[in-house]
């Protein structure tokens, strides 16, 4: 008889729990043995027993929480496998952010891949997604409606580019999350070849350092404190997106507010939030990359974990493909932040 | 389509003026003809596809997408043309995008069985922003701030001149504008302004300034009015054609056949769009009745006539006066009122006085009548002659001193560009007795001006530290009868409205003053503002003051 998938991987309130293997995959609270896709907050939490995930994702959550963030780590490198009660564990590439994994897990012949959070196109600060071949895909849907189709990235940055020329007396705030997001577009902003001093937050400092230490060039960058009020006349400043909300724009003189988001594909979303120059870009799949990688892995079974699962299961119904909603409770989504 | 494309979105989240001036003038430079014409017009409203509907949009979608997934999407957007827009799944091997003179030229010869065709086949070539303007220009809902007063200025700046010559060849112009272009790109003459029937820009006056003007200025050297508190029009009768101009050239005469009609002279008048019920003039709340509707009924016009009080004339048959002083102008604006004789046209009569001082009294205590009415005084210097813009010294507006209320701020927002990071738009209500008999606060107007930057700070202090919710960009403020912030607001006039919960409505409400001291249990209550609108809505009527 054929072997359930939930034999393998199941849901818990921690999270989604591996009973052979006994250790959890982004569990939303602390556990003996954890599995980390990658550095967001919500998938990589402290207080864990033993921790594996990338080297760099472990890099990340001893930035964010200090080193001892775990009772022990195990660094996995992309594509070496670690065997845990007979599961075999393989962390590759998910596009998301730096260090960002899906984990393949196999056992008696069945493959699970739990995608963490991923997107298809190219990013220039992190490895790209690449699709393996499963039973079930487990996917994120953050973007899960048909109406999220991300433009080119060159286009959004060309926006912000000309925007600078239109009016290069007003400081251009770019709302960004403060790890992979921000960073991202530093690395974008260069590519167009914008090379003058970007501004950057306080609160993203040591993630820019750290990006910098893994081989991602940023260009010369300098804290937005407010002695440096005239330098700011024309120039991009990076800021996370509640900044924009707080009394801490106020010392950039006739600021234009940007925001770098996914969700600022719909106008009513820009508007809600003031913003001026909606940048969309995001680091999760979009409707299509969504739709085009489920039908490139072709699992057997496909499950959501969070996001706009409605959609996705419909369009999973037309294409005969079976799926089922995981609502995982406690997975934010950082593009929104 | 791609660069109109890209301004449309781009000016659809830039609040500030200055800003879009910027963008559109931008986009004048580097957008050839005919497309930058067709892009002026869609802005300013100056096109309409008959044989466009949202009913083709709306089946082209439902022919293409999952009703399913579309309705999940519809859903969470909220707007049909920018859901089709996002969710239209292109089809490989679509055309090569056309430009936005294409589209225009297409919709405005099509007939309505030829366009769903034409739609499908563009959605397919365009990416989102395009699609999305391309449904907003077919449905006529751009609706991105820009009204023709902005775009004219738009063009003053792009070709370097005054706005007011923009003003007076606008309606000799029409869209795609290929002659206004070449002009002000200096590759040819001036097109001439003499359509018939055409508007001549405005001369404006200037707010006196009670310090140091009376003092400066001879009063006997000039007239006063009354400054009446309707529209300032442009009424034109010249070849056989009539028009009725806004004071920045728009042509309103649709909405005032009744006007139009009255207009039984040869020439231009200069005068005050109003509510007249035979020489009684009506309140604004009543003439923006008429000014909501684009073609107004029988009904309507029986309700709220409209009429002209005119107090200039710049054409007399055609014979130019503009050069003449005013005093001249006058008497023969006089005559014409006179030979006219009709009760929808009517004369702004000149207000006597022997020095300042009695003006000033006739201003604070206006007599019985229409002028009780009246938004304070006009001055103008006998001698002028009629100048386009706001020449220095030759007229002034003395304003009434404004109405104020005490009221208590309810909810904050935060401001943009020079202000951004404070909350700087303010929410405020006065009280009423609810059901239960328990009073509470009605919001009442908005206001986002009257206040220092130094009061800007402490009023951002203040909603930061009493929020009691929030809702995006919006902050509910704590106002109760036991803490609450007091505002005293000055505003010019009082309407009765609809859309207000509180049945009011403000015009040019400003905080005039933070009563830090005074308990928010002792604002005003909306029986005040409701007295005060009565006491305007019915002026003591058969009385006709000093006229
Ligand atoms: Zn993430
Ligand atoms: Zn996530």
């Amino acid at each position: 008889m054929k072997l359930k998938p939930q034999a393998l991987l199941c849901p818990r309130p921690a999270g989604l729990y591996c009973p052979p293997g006994d250790f959890y995959i982004d569990p939303t609270r602390p556990v003996d043995r954890a599995v980390i896709t990658h550095g967001h907050a919500d998938h990589a939490r402290a207080g864990h027993g033993v921790v594996a995930a990338t080297p760099e994702t472990l890099a990340i959550m001893a930035v964010r929480y200090g080193e001892d963030f775990a009772g022990r780590v195990e660094p996995l490198r992309y594509g070496e496998t670690i065997e845990r009660g007979g599961v075999d564990v393989t962390l590759v590439p998910a596009g998301h952010i730096l260090g960002s994994a899906q984990a393949v897990l196999r056992w008696k012949g069945m493959t699970i891949v739990v995608s963490g959070d991923y997107k298809r196109r190219a990013d220039p600060t992190c490895a790209p997604f690449e699709p393996i071949a499963c039973d079930v895909f487990v996917t994120e849907a953050t973007f899960g409606l048909p109406v999220f189709r991300h433009p080119p990235d060159s286009d959004e940055i060309a926006k912000l580019i000309k925007s600078l020329e239109q009016f290069p007396q007003r400081t251009h705030i770019v709302g960004a999350y403060a790890l992979g997001k921000a960073q991202r577009i530093i690395r974008l902003l260069r590519q167009a070849g914008h090379d003058q001093v970007i501004y950057t937050h306080g609160a993203m400092a040591r993630l820019d350092e750290l990006y910098t230490g893994f081989g991602v060039d940023l260009g010369p960058l300098a804290p937005a404190t407010v002695e440096k009020k005239a330098a700011f006349e024309g120039a991009v400043v990076i800021a996370p997106p509640s900044a924009l909300e707080g009394t801490w724009v106020r010392r950039f003189a006739d600021p234009v507010p940007c925001f770098a988001s996914g969700w600022m594909r719909v106008k009513a979303r820009a508007r809600q939030r003031h913003v001026e120059l909606p940048l969309i870009i995001s680091d999760h799949a979009d409707w299509d990359e969504l739709t085009n990688t489920i039908s490139e892995v072709r699992p057997e079974e496909l499950w959501v974990t969070h996001g706009a699962e409605e959609a996705l299961l419909r369009w999973s119904a037309l294409n005969d493909i079976p799926a089922k909603a995981l609502a995982i409770v406690g997975y934010e989504d950082e593009d929104d932040d | 389509m791609r660069a109109f494309a890209v301004l449309l979105d781009r000016l659809a989240f830039t609040p500030s003026r200055n800003a879009k001036l910027v963008l559109l003038a931008d986009h004048l430079r580097s957008t050839l003809d005919p497309d930058r014409g067709w892009a002026l017009a869609a802005l300013t409203g100056a096109l309409s596809f008959s044989a466009a509907k949202p009913a083709i949009i709306r089946s082209a979608a439902e022919a293409r997408i999952d009703p399913q997934l579309f309705a999940l999407s519809y859903d969470y957007v909220g707007d049909l043309a920018e859901t089709v827009a996002l969710a239209w799944p292109v089809r490989p091997g679509a055309n090569r995008e056309p430009d936005l003179s294409q589209v225009v030229d297409a919709l405005l010869t099509a007939s309505k069985h030829e366009v769903p065709k034409l739609l499908e086949g563009w959605l397919d070539a365009m990416d989102a922003d395009g699609r999305w303007a391309l449904l907003k220009l077919m449905t006529g809902a751009l609706r991105v701030g820009v009204s023709a007063r902005l775009a004219k200025q738009a063009l003053a700046d792009f070709g370097g001149v005054p706005v007011e010559q923009i003003e007076e060849v606008w309606h000799s112009q029409h869209p795609p504008y290929v002659d206004l272009f070449a002009w002000l790109e200096g590759r040819s003459e001036r097109p001439s302004p003499n359509a018939p029937a055409r508007f001549r820009p405005v001369m404006l006056a200037q707010a006196i300034d009670e310090a140091t003007d009376f003092a400066r200025y001879d009063a006997q050297d000039y007239a006063a009015e009354w400054k009446w508190d309707g529209v300032r029009v442009q009424a034109v009768n010249e070849g056989g054609r009539r028009a009725l101009y806004s004071r920045t050239g728009d042509d309103i005469g649709k909405a005032f056949p009744d006007v139009l009609e009255s207009l039984g002279f040869e020439g231009v008048i200069d005068g005050e769009l109003l509510v007249m019920h035979g020489h009684t003039i009506g309140g604004f709340g009543d003439l923006q009745q008429r000014l909501n509707r684009k073609t107004p009924d029988a009904a309507l016009m029986g309700k709220h006539p409209a009429g002209i009080r005119a107090y200039d004339l710049l054409m007399d048959g055609d014979e130019d006066l503009r050069e003449q002083p005013f005093s001249a102008r006058r008497g023969r604006l006089e005559k014409l009122v006179a030979r006219a004789a009709n009760p929808r046209l009517d004369l702004s009569p000149l207000v006597a006085f022997p020095d300042w001082e009695a003006l000033a009294g006739i201003r604070a205590d206006p007599p019985a009548g229409d002028p009780q009415l009246s938004e304070g005084l006009m001055l103008k210097r006998l001698d002028s002659p009629y100048v386009a813009g706001r020449p220095k010294g030759l007229w002034f507006k003395w304003k009434r001193d404004p109405h104020l209320v005490d009221a208590v701020l309810m909810y904050a927002q935060r401001g943009h560009g020079k202000r951004s990071g404070f909350y700087s738009d303010y929410t405020f209500g006065v009280w009423r007795e609810d059901s239960n008999g328990d009073r509470v606060l009605v919001p009442v107007g908005k206001a986002y001006f009257g206040f220092t930057d130094e009061e800007l700070k402490q009023l951002d202090k203040y909603v930061r530290d009493h929020t009691i919710d929030r809702f995006g960009p919006v902050r509910s403020i704590r106002a109760d009868m036991q803490s609450g912030l007091v505002l005293e607001i000055a505003f010019e006039g009082l309407q009765r409205s609809t859309r207000h919960k509180s049945g009011v409505a403000m015009r040019f409400p400003r905080v005039n003053r933070i009563r830090w001291d005074k308990p928010s249990r002792e604002a005003d209550e909306l029986a005040t503002l409701e007295a005060l609108l009565s006491a305007l809505a019915r002026p003591a009527r058969g009385l006709s003051g000093n006229s």
